[in-house]
Parts: C-alpha cells; structure tokens; sequence
C-alpha cells in the first residue's frame, strides 16, 4: 500500500507527464485558454487514463509478454513488437466504447465532455502512460494506480495552466511573444515548480 | 523538380513551420533535445515516417471510405513507427534507451496524422511524400536548434564532442545545468517562436483585448 500511495504521488508530482515529459503538449496549449474546458479535459484525459492503462497492462501479461501466450499452449511466442499498434488500438477501441456508454446512460456527462473524448485518441499522455508502464514493469495494481495518478497529474496541470493564462490574456505582452510564445514561457515557469517536488520522498 | 514541389519542400520550414506556427507535434520536440545525438536520430526517425506515411495513405486515398479513414491512417502510421522503432533498436540500441517511449509516441505526433488529413488525403503519392518530407524537415530544424542550445550551454559539448572545456574537466566553462532539465525546453522554444515572429510579422497572434493606454497615443 506504502508503495502505491508513493508511486502516486511520484506520478502526480515529480514525474507529471505534462511537465516534465512533455506528454499531451499539443493539446495541452490548445485547449487551456479557459479554465471551464481545461477541467472538463483533465476529468476526460483522467478516465481515459485510468481505463486504458490498466486495460493495457492485462493485453500486455496475458497476449503479448514473451511466453504470455502459454495459457494457448504457445509458450515460445514473443508478440511484444505488436505492442504499439495494439496500445494504440485498445485506446482507440476504448474512447469509442466510452462515449457509447456516456451516450447511451449519462446524457449530460456526455454533453459536458463529448467534444474531448475524439481528441485524447491522439493525445500522447494516454499513449504515454501506457508506454511508461510496459518500460516499468508495473503489475496490475501498480499500473490502475499509475493510470490514476498520472490522469490526475495532466488534469491539475492544464487546470492551473488555464488559470494563468486567464489572467495573461490582460497583460501587455511583446507582439511576438502573443499567444503561443508566452504559453511556452509559463509552461516553462510551471514545470520549474513542479520540480520543486523532486526531493519529495514518502 | 518543379516550382511548386520546392514550395512544398521548402515552406514548411520557416514560413509554415509545424512546430512554431501549427503547434503541432511539441511533445517530443520537448523531450529528446538534451543532447544532439539523440535529437538527431529522432529527427531522423520523424523525416521517414512522416514522409512514408503521406505516401502511402496518398497512395490509398480512392480506396479508403471516408468513414473509417482515421483507424486507416493510424494503422499504417502506427506499421511505420514499429518499423523505425524495430531499426533503431537493432543498429543505435544505446539510443533507443534514451529515446525510450518518444519513438513509440510518433504515432500520436499530431504532425504525421495533420499531414495525413490535411494534405495527403487530396493529393497526389510524390507530392505527399514531399510535403511529409518538408514537414518532417521543419520539425527537425526545430529539433536541432534547441538541441544545440541546450547541449552547448548544457553540458559543452556538441555531438558528444567537447566545444567549450568544462570545470570538471579541468576546463573553464561552468555548464548550465538548468539547460539539461526539462523547463528548459519550454523557455528556448518560447525564446525561438518570439525571435521567429519578430522575423515574419505576419504570424503575430492578434490580441484577445486591446490595452486602454496603447489606444491612447
């Protein structure tokens, strides 16, 4: 439990994949000019998040893994170089499912985050996170927290990037800085921060 | 080659670059430019998959029904970036470690997938390829620039080759350890976009709110 509780806080703070691995980046600037839309994407990018890695982490043990395949009665068969393009298909099959279900049971949820749920197919922090759990190692109960955690790290980041650059868009800034410039100089301001917790051990 | 097949190549590259204009494909430009070697290969491995991935989904756009074009593009992507991914792990597999997850994330590149949607879904297999190339080109242009800033002032050296001799080597160059950690990037790429915008004017963003006193005089 000791060590889930601190791999959390390890993937919320230190290692947040927004800042410090730059995952997520493209929307991450794009869409966190306002702060009402910049948490209904964190809260999307969350879920996601905590479905697909742990779902991943189960195709990647029981399919994939060298000598996974065994339960078959294949135990010879080494499947890892499919990784990515399953990884790739499992997110994209799940978003789909997901806005079924938000759809089909819960119409306002659906409204509310509908218009995210086709953009965090492409965003690389889903992808990410599962590519960071296969490198680690991590088992399931590792990979569900991990998936949570970091889900929780991007949503904070872009919440409170959007709270910035709600007060910035009334500040004097140089023509050339306008806008994207500006964005990247905070971002950078923020990740310093972040950094901050580095020496944060439990 | 033609005047406009140069254009394809060639404006990508400043005028329309996918990084400081489109803000596409940041991600990884972020993450890989500590040091140049390792830039380098992902600039490489970016060219290729961009450029074959418009070429063979120009090649397929009559047959690809519109519906499903999204999945299509993403598997052929996702074919070319297990093909890179399996060749740098074979022939550069000290870098490959460095790389880790970045190559694996082309896939989610939005450059690839915007040049597969926007361009190569309506035009014809060379040009595609040309303009994935040219593409490809500006974001490693990109890559490189902060690669050498932060390597350079980083840890003094270029391409693993010492430039400017550092204190721990006896030398007299204090590196900036800063420039090695990841805030670094965000702040020169900032840096570049500024420098870039004051070049071409026109890709100044207009304000969201004018400032009462710059109305005045």
């Amino acid at each position: 439990m000791e060590a889930l509780i601190s791999l959390a806080v390890k993937a919320i703070f230190v290692e947040n994949l927004a800042l410090s691995f730059f995952l997520g980046m493209c929307t991450f600037i794009a869409v966190s000019k306002k702060i009402s839309t910049a948490i209904g994407l964190g809260i999307s990018v969350m879920i996601v998040q905590s479905i697909t890695v742990p779902a991943n982490n189960i195709i990647l043990s029981y399919l994939l893994k060298p000598g996974a395949l065994a339960w078959a009665g294949f135990p010879d068969v080494d499947l890892t170089f499919l990784g990515l393009i399953s990884y790739i298909g499992v997110i994209a099959a799940l978003v789909q499912i997901l806005e079924m279900i938000l759809d089909k049971y819960f119409p306002p949820l659906y409204n509310a985050l509908g218009i995210f749920l086709p953009l965090i197919t492409v965003n690389c922090a889903i992808l990410g996170g599962s590519l960071f759990m296969v490198e680690r190692d991590y088992n399931f109960s590792e990979a569900t927290t991990y998936g949570i955690a970091s889900g929780f790290g991007w949503a904070l980041a872009i919440a409170t990037m959007a709270g910035v650059r709600e007060k910035l868009k009334y500040s004097d800034i140089p023509d050339g800085l306008q806008g994207l410039g500006i964005t990247f100089i905070t971002a950078g301001l923020m990740a310093m921060a972040f950094m901050c917790f580095s020496g944060v051990k439990l | 080659m033609s005047q406009t097949r140069k254009q394809l190549l060639v404006d990508p590259l400043v005028d329309n670059n996918p990084i400081t204009l489109q803000v596409l494909g940041i991600c990884s430009a972020l993450a890989v430019t500590s040091s140049l070697n390792v830039a380098f290969v992902m600039s490489l491995a970016v060219i290729a998959v961009t450029g074959f991935s418009s070429l063979f989904i120009s090649f397929l756009r009559n047959y690809i029904p519109n519906s499903i074009r999204i999945i299509v593009q993403m598997v052929i992507i996702a074919s070319l970036v297990i093909l890179v991914d399996q060749i740098i792990k074979a022939y550069a597999y000290e870098i490959s470690k460095t790389l880790s997850v970045f190559v694996g994330l082309i896939i989610t590149n939005c450059i690839v997938m915007g040049r597969a949607e926007a361009f190569a879904m309506k035009n014809t297999p060379f040009n595609s390829f040309v303009d994935g190339v040219g593409n490809g080109l500006g974001y490693s242009l990109l890559l490189m620039c902060v690669g050498v800033v932060r390597e350079l002032f980083g840890s003094g050296t270029l391409f693993g080759i010492t430039i400017l001799d550092s204190v721990n080597n006896g030398g007299w160059y204090v590196p900036n350890g800063l420039l090695l950690l990841p805030p670094s990037a965000f702040f020169i790429i900032g840096f570049l976009i500024w420098g870039v915008r004051s070049w071409k004017k026109s890709q100044v963003e207009a304000r969201e709110y004018k400032i009462q006193s710059l109305e005045i005089h």
